[in-house]
Protein backbone atom coordinates (compact mmCIF):
# COMPACT_ATOMS: atom_id res chain seq x y z
CA UNK A 1 0.00 0.00 0.00
CA UNK A 2 1.24 3.46 -0.77
CA UNK A 3 1.23 6.36 1.70
CA UNK A 4 -2.00 7.81 0.35
CA UNK A 5 -3.88 4.51 0.78
CA UNK A 6 -2.54 4.01 4.30
CA UNK A 7 -3.69 7.49 5.36
CA UNK A 8 -7.13 6.85 3.85
CA UNK A 9 -7.37 3.63 5.87
CA UNK A 10 -6.48 5.51 9.07
CA UNK A 11 -9.19 8.08 8.34
CA UNK A 12 -11.74 5.44 7.34
CA UNK A 13 -12.55 4.42 10.92
CA UNK A 14 -13.39 8.02 11.80
CA UNK A 15 -15.62 8.71 8.80
CA UNK A 16 -19.40 8.71 9.26
CA UNK A 17 -21.43 6.64 6.83
CA UNK A 18 -24.88 8.12 7.46
CA UNK A 19 -24.37 11.68 6.21
CA UNK A 20 -26.99 12.89 3.70
CA UNK A 21 -25.87 14.54 0.46
CA UNK A 22 -25.53 18.22 1.33
CA UNK A 23 -25.50 21.01 -1.23
CA UNK A 24 -24.79 24.71 -0.87
CA UNK A 25 -28.06 26.59 -0.39
CA UNK A 26 -29.80 23.81 1.53
CA UNK A 27 -31.54 24.52 4.81
CA UNK A 28 -30.23 22.09 7.38
CA UNK A 29 -30.63 21.16 11.00
CA UNK A 30 -27.36 20.26 12.70
CA UNK A 31 -27.54 18.43 16.02
CA UNK A 32 -24.72 19.75 18.20
CA UNK A 33 -23.63 17.74 21.23
CA UNK A 34 -23.31 19.99 24.27
CA UNK A 35 -21.88 19.01 27.65
CA UNK A 36 -23.33 20.70 30.70
CA UNK A 37 -21.63 19.48 33.83
CA UNK A 38 -21.67 15.75 33.25
CA UNK A 39 -24.92 15.73 31.29
CA UNK A 40 -24.85 15.59 27.52
CA UNK A 41 -27.63 16.75 25.23
CA UNK A 42 -28.12 17.51 21.55
CA UNK A 43 -28.98 21.06 20.60
CA UNK A 44 -30.41 21.66 17.14
CA UNK A 45 -28.93 24.49 15.06
CA UNK A 46 -30.90 25.46 11.94
CA UNK A 47 -29.69 27.56 9.05
CA UNK A 48 -28.60 27.77 5.43
CA UNK A 49 -25.44 26.12 4.15
CA UNK A 50 -23.51 29.01 2.60
CA UNK A 51 -20.20 27.22 1.97
CA UNK A 52 -18.64 23.77 1.86
CA UNK A 53 -14.91 23.22 2.12
CA UNK A 54 -12.44 20.36 1.78
CA UNK A 55 -13.28 16.72 1.38
CA UNK A 56 -12.93 13.43 3.20
CA UNK A 57 -12.41 13.69 6.91
CA UNK A 58 -11.68 17.43 6.75
CA UNK A 59 -15.00 18.31 5.11
CA UNK A 60 -16.75 21.30 6.68
CA UNK A 61 -20.01 23.15 6.13
CA UNK A 62 -20.67 26.77 7.07
CA UNK A 63 -24.21 27.25 8.33
CA UNK A 64 -25.66 30.75 8.58
CA UNK A 65 -28.76 31.84 10.41
CA UNK A 66 -30.17 35.09 11.74
CA UNK A 67 -30.48 34.83 15.51
CA UNK A 68 -32.19 37.69 17.37
CA UNK A 69 -31.41 40.04 14.50
CA UNK A 70 -27.74 39.10 14.45
CA UNK A 71 -26.18 36.98 11.72
CA UNK A 72 -24.50 33.86 13.15
CA UNK A 73 -22.24 31.56 11.14
CA UNK A 74 -20.98 28.27 12.48
CA UNK A 75 -18.48 26.00 10.78
CA UNK A 76 -19.02 22.29 11.40
CA UNK A 77 -16.61 19.46 10.73
CA UNK A 78 -19.11 17.09 9.16
CA UNK A 79 -17.44 13.92 10.46
CA UNK A 80 -16.83 15.24 13.98
CA UNK A 81 -18.45 13.35 16.88
CA UNK A 82 -19.69 16.76 18.14
CA UNK A 83 -22.09 16.80 15.19
CA UNK A 84 -24.73 14.29 16.26
CA UNK A 85 -26.79 14.43 13.09
CA UNK A 86 -27.43 16.52 9.98
CA UNK A 87 -30.94 16.74 8.55
CA UNK A 88 -31.80 18.38 5.25
CA UNK A 89 -34.98 20.42 5.71
CA UNK A 90 -35.20 22.13 2.35
CA UNK A 91 -33.22 22.07 -0.89
CA UNK A 92 -32.19 25.49 -2.21
CA UNK A 93 -31.67 26.71 -5.75
CA UNK A 94 -28.50 28.79 -5.98
CA UNK A 95 -26.05 29.70 -8.72
CA UNK A 96 -22.89 30.03 -6.66
CA UNK A 97 -20.66 27.65 -4.70
CA UNK A 98 -20.20 30.20 -1.89
CA UNK A 99 -23.18 32.28 -0.76
CA UNK A 100 -21.18 35.01 0.94
CA UNK A 101 -23.44 37.62 -0.67
CA UNK A 102 -26.10 36.66 1.89
CA UNK A 103 -24.02 38.42 4.54
CA UNK A 104 -24.81 41.76 2.97
CA UNK A 105 -28.55 41.13 2.85
CA UNK A 106 -31.21 41.53 5.49
CA UNK A 107 -34.79 40.38 5.91
CA UNK A 108 -36.66 38.91 2.97
CA UNK A 109 -33.66 39.21 0.64
CA UNK A 110 -31.80 36.48 2.57
CA UNK A 111 -34.25 33.82 1.44
CA UNK A 112 -32.97 31.13 -0.91
CA UNK A 113 -35.37 29.87 -3.57
CA UNK A 114 -36.48 26.29 -3.04
CA UNK A 115 -35.77 23.58 -5.61
CA UNK A 116 -37.83 20.46 -5.95
CA UNK A 117 -35.82 18.30 -8.34
CA UNK A 118 -33.50 17.04 -5.59
CA UNK A 119 -34.93 14.61 -3.06
CA UNK A 120 -34.44 15.42 0.60
CA UNK B 1 18.20 6.61 26.96
CA UNK B 2 16.24 3.72 25.60
CA UNK B 3 15.93 2.13 22.21
CA UNK B 4 13.88 3.88 19.53
CA UNK B 5 12.65 2.97 16.08
CA UNK B 6 13.36 4.18 12.54
CA UNK B 7 10.45 5.03 10.27
CA UNK B 8 9.15 6.92 7.29
CA UNK B 9 6.84 9.92 7.41
CA UNK B 10 3.73 9.18 5.35
CA UNK B 11 1.78 12.42 5.76
CA UNK B 12 -0.64 14.28 7.97
CA UNK B 13 -4.36 14.04 8.60
CA UNK B 14 -6.72 14.55 11.49
CA UNK B 15 -8.66 12.13 13.63
CA UNK B 16 -11.27 12.65 16.31
CA UNK B 17 -11.06 12.07 20.04
CA UNK B 18 -13.85 9.58 20.79
CA UNK B 19 -14.65 11.09 24.19
CA UNK B 20 -14.38 14.85 23.76
CA UNK B 21 -14.97 14.96 20.01
CA UNK B 22 -11.96 17.22 19.51
CA UNK B 23 -10.11 16.99 16.19
CA UNK B 24 -6.48 15.96 16.68
CA UNK B 25 -3.90 16.77 13.99
CA UNK B 26 -1.73 13.69 13.51
CA UNK B 27 1.26 12.62 11.45
CA UNK B 28 1.11 9.06 10.16
CA UNK B 29 4.49 7.34 10.45
CA UNK B 30 5.44 3.94 9.08
CA UNK B 31 7.60 2.74 11.98
CA UNK B 32 9.78 -0.25 11.32
CA UNK B 33 9.93 -3.19 11.28
CA UNK B 34 13.56 -2.76 12.31
CA UNK B 35 16.12 -5.47 12.98
CA UNK B 36 18.92 -5.37 15.53
CA UNK B 37 22.07 -5.62 13.45
CA UNK B 38 24.73 -5.11 16.11
CA UNK B 39 25.03 -4.85 19.86
CA UNK B 40 27.99 -2.82 21.07
CA UNK B 41 29.28 -3.44 24.55
CA UNK B 42 31.61 -1.55 26.85
CA UNK B 43 34.22 -4.34 26.66
CA UNK B 44 34.53 -4.49 22.87
CA UNK B 45 33.51 -1.01 21.69
CA UNK B 46 33.94 1.24 24.73
CA UNK B 47 30.24 1.99 25.12
CA UNK B 48 26.88 0.25 25.21
CA UNK B 49 24.52 0.63 22.28
CA UNK B 50 22.09 -1.16 20.02
CA UNK B 51 22.31 -0.72 16.25
CA UNK B 52 19.12 -1.22 14.31
CA UNK B 53 18.49 -1.38 10.56
CA UNK B 54 15.47 -0.31 8.57
CA UNK B 55 14.07 -0.57 5.07
CA UNK B 56 14.71 -3.69 3.05
CA UNK B 57 16.43 -3.17 -0.29
CA UNK B 58 17.77 -5.37 -3.05
CA UNK B 59 21.07 -7.03 -2.40
CA UNK B 60 22.73 -5.22 -5.32
CA UNK B 61 21.91 -1.85 -3.72
CA UNK B 62 24.48 -2.36 -0.98
CA UNK B 63 28.24 -2.76 -1.01
CA UNK B 64 30.01 -5.97 -0.03
CA UNK B 65 31.26 -4.52 3.30
CA UNK B 66 27.70 -3.49 4.16
CA UNK B 67 26.33 -6.91 3.29
CA UNK B 68 29.12 -8.53 5.30
CA UNK B 69 28.21 -6.46 8.34
CA UNK B 70 24.51 -7.33 8.03
CA UNK B 71 25.20 -11.04 7.52
CA UNK B 72 26.57 -11.24 11.10
CA UNK B 73 23.06 -10.73 12.43
CA UNK B 74 21.40 -12.71 9.64
CA UNK B 75 19.45 -9.64 8.54
CA UNK B 76 18.27 -9.12 4.99
CA UNK B 77 19.86 -6.18 3.11
CA UNK B 78 18.86 -2.94 4.90
CA UNK B 79 19.31 0.63 3.74
CA UNK B 80 19.52 2.57 7.00
CA UNK B 81 21.43 1.82 10.21
CA UNK B 82 21.15 3.75 13.44
CA UNK B 83 22.50 3.34 16.96
CA UNK B 84 20.75 4.00 20.24
CA UNK B 85 22.97 4.26 23.30
CA UNK B 86 21.70 2.29 26.27
CA UNK B 87 22.66 1.38 29.80
CA UNK B 88 21.14 -2.07 29.91
CA UNK B 89 21.59 -4.43 26.97
CA UNK B 90 20.24 -7.60 28.58
CA UNK B 91 16.86 -7.60 26.83
CA UNK B 92 18.30 -7.33 23.32
CA UNK B 93 19.76 -9.95 21.03
CA UNK B 94 21.08 -9.96 17.46
CA UNK B 95 18.42 -10.35 14.76
CA UNK B 96 15.60 -9.38 17.10
CA UNK B 97 12.97 -7.32 15.34
CA UNK B 98 11.62 -4.03 16.71
CA UNK B 99 8.10 -3.08 15.69
CA UNK B 100 5.67 -0.25 16.29
CA UNK B 101 4.36 -1.99 19.43
CA UNK B 102 7.47 -0.64 21.15
CA UNK B 103 5.24 2.37 21.84
CA UNK B 104 1.77 2.62 23.30
CA UNK B 105 -0.91 5.27 22.94
CA UNK B 106 -0.34 8.26 25.22
CA UNK B 107 3.45 7.88 25.30
CA UNK B 108 5.62 10.98 24.86
CA UNK B 109 8.28 10.71 22.14
CA UNK B 110 11.05 12.73 20.51
CA UNK B 111 11.08 12.67 16.70
CA UNK B 112 14.32 13.37 14.82
CA UNK B 113 14.59 13.95 11.09
CA UNK B 114 15.82 16.27 8.36
CA UNK B 115 13.83 19.49 8.02
CA UNK B 116 12.49 20.66 4.66
CA UNK B 117 15.28 22.33 2.64
CA UNK B 118 14.36 25.89 1.69
CA UNK B 119 17.46 26.74 -0.34
CA UNK B 120 19.03 30.20 -0.16
CA UNK B 121 16.61 32.36 1.80
CA UNK B 122 16.55 35.96 2.92
CA UNK B 123 16.62 37.55 6.34
CA UNK B 124 12.89 37.43 7.03
CA UNK B 125 12.38 33.74 6.37
CA UNK B 126 15.65 32.55 7.87
CA UNK B 127 15.99 34.70 10.99
CA UNK B 128 12.56 36.32 11.38
CA UNK B 129 13.88 39.86 10.77
CA UNK B 130 11.26 42.60 10.49
CA UNK B 131 10.42 43.88 7.05
CA UNK B 132 10.73 47.53 6.01
CA UNK B 133 7.76 49.59 4.93
CA UNK B 134 6.48 48.55 1.50
CA UNK B 135 5.13 52.02 0.68
CA UNK B 136 5.32 55.70 1.70
CA UNK B 137 8.42 56.17 -0.49
CA UNK B 138 10.43 53.53 1.35
CA UNK B 139 12.95 51.63 -0.74
CA UNK B 140 13.97 49.39 2.18
CA UNK B 141 11.71 46.36 1.83
CA UNK B 142 13.57 43.20 2.77
CA UNK B 143 17.06 44.50 3.55
CA UNK B 144 18.92 43.53 6.75
CA UNK B 145 19.59 47.04 8.15
CA UNK B 146 22.86 47.59 9.97
CA UNK B 147 25.31 44.70 10.34
CA UNK B 148 27.33 46.34 13.11
CA UNK B 149 29.40 49.37 14.17
CA UNK B 150 31.72 51.40 11.85
CA UNK B 151 35.50 51.91 11.85
CA UNK B 152 35.75 50.20 15.22
CA UNK B 153 35.77 47.20 14.85
CA UNK B 154 35.90 47.72 11.06
CA UNK B 155 34.52 44.27 10.33
CA UNK B 156 31.36 42.27 10.71
CA UNK B 157 31.45 39.95 13.70
CA UNK B 158 31.38 36.24 12.96
CA UNK B 159 27.99 34.66 13.52
CA UNK B 160 26.06 37.72 12.32
CA UNK B 161 22.67 36.58 11.11
CA UNK B 162 22.55 36.86 7.33
CA UNK B 163 20.82 35.37 4.33
CA UNK B 164 21.87 31.86 3.31
CA UNK B 165 20.94 28.22 3.14
CA UNK B 166 18.00 27.40 5.37
CA UNK B 167 16.51 24.04 6.29
CA UNK B 168 17.73 20.58 5.34
CA UNK B 169 19.33 20.13 8.76
CA UNK B 170 18.83 17.58 11.51
CA UNK B 171 15.97 18.66 13.74
CA UNK B 172 14.45 17.05 16.82
CA UNK B 173 10.88 17.82 17.78
CA UNK B 174 10.51 16.95 21.45
CA UNK B 175 7.63 15.75 23.59
CA UNK B 176 5.13 14.70 20.95
CA UNK B 177 2.31 12.43 21.99
CA UNK B 178 1.63 9.04 20.39
CA UNK B 179 -2.12 9.09 19.74
CA UNK B 180 -2.61 5.63 18.28
CA UNK B 181 -0.53 2.58 17.42
CA UNK B 182 -1.42 0.17 14.63
CA UNK B 183 0.56 -2.99 15.33
CA UNK B 184 -0.68 -4.80 12.22
CA UNK B 185 0.57 -2.24 9.73
CA UNK B 186 3.32 -0.88 12.02
CA UNK B 187 1.88 2.62 12.02
CA UNK B 188 2.32 5.34 14.62
CA UNK B 189 -0.03 8.30 14.78
CA UNK B 190 1.89 11.14 16.39
CA UNK B 191 0.14 14.34 17.44
CA UNK B 192 1.46 17.38 15.60
CA UNK B 193 4.01 17.91 12.86
CA UNK B 194 7.36 16.16 12.42
CA UNK B 195 10.40 17.26 10.38
CA UNK B 196 10.61 16.79 6.61
CA UNK B 197 8.25 15.99 3.81
CA UNK B 198 6.32 12.74 3.37
CA UNK B 199 8.81 9.98 2.60
CA UNK B 200 11.54 11.37 4.83
CA UNK B 201 13.40 9.20 7.32
CA UNK B 202 12.59 9.66 11.02
CA UNK B 203 13.92 8.35 14.28
CA UNK B 204 11.30 8.01 17.00
CA UNK B 205 12.55 7.51 20.55
CA UNK B 206 10.94 7.75 23.98
CA UNK B 207 11.16 11.33 25.15
CA UNK B 208 14.32 12.42 26.90
CA UNK B 209 12.88 14.37 29.83
CA UNK B 210 15.27 16.02 32.27
CA UNK B 211 15.01 14.64 35.80
CA UNK B 212 13.05 11.56 34.71
CA UNK B 213 14.55 8.13 35.28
Amino acid sequence: MNAEAIIRSVEAEHLKQDIPKIHVGDSVEVGVRIKEGNKERVQPYRGTVIAMRNGGINETITVRRIFQGVGVERVFLVHSPIVAHIKIERRGRVRRAKLYYLRDRVGKATRVKQRFDRPI
Amino acid sequence: MSVGIIGTKLGMTQIFDRETGAAIPVTVVQAGPCIITQIKTKETDGYNSVQIGYKEVKEKALTKPELGHLSKSGASPLRHLKEYRLEDLSSFELGQSIKADLFSAGEIVDVTGTSIGRGFTGYQKRHNFKRGSMSHGSKNHRLPGSTGAGTTPGRVYPGKKMAGRYGGTRVTIRKLEVVQVDTEQNLLLIKGAVPGKPGSLLSIAPSNIVGKK
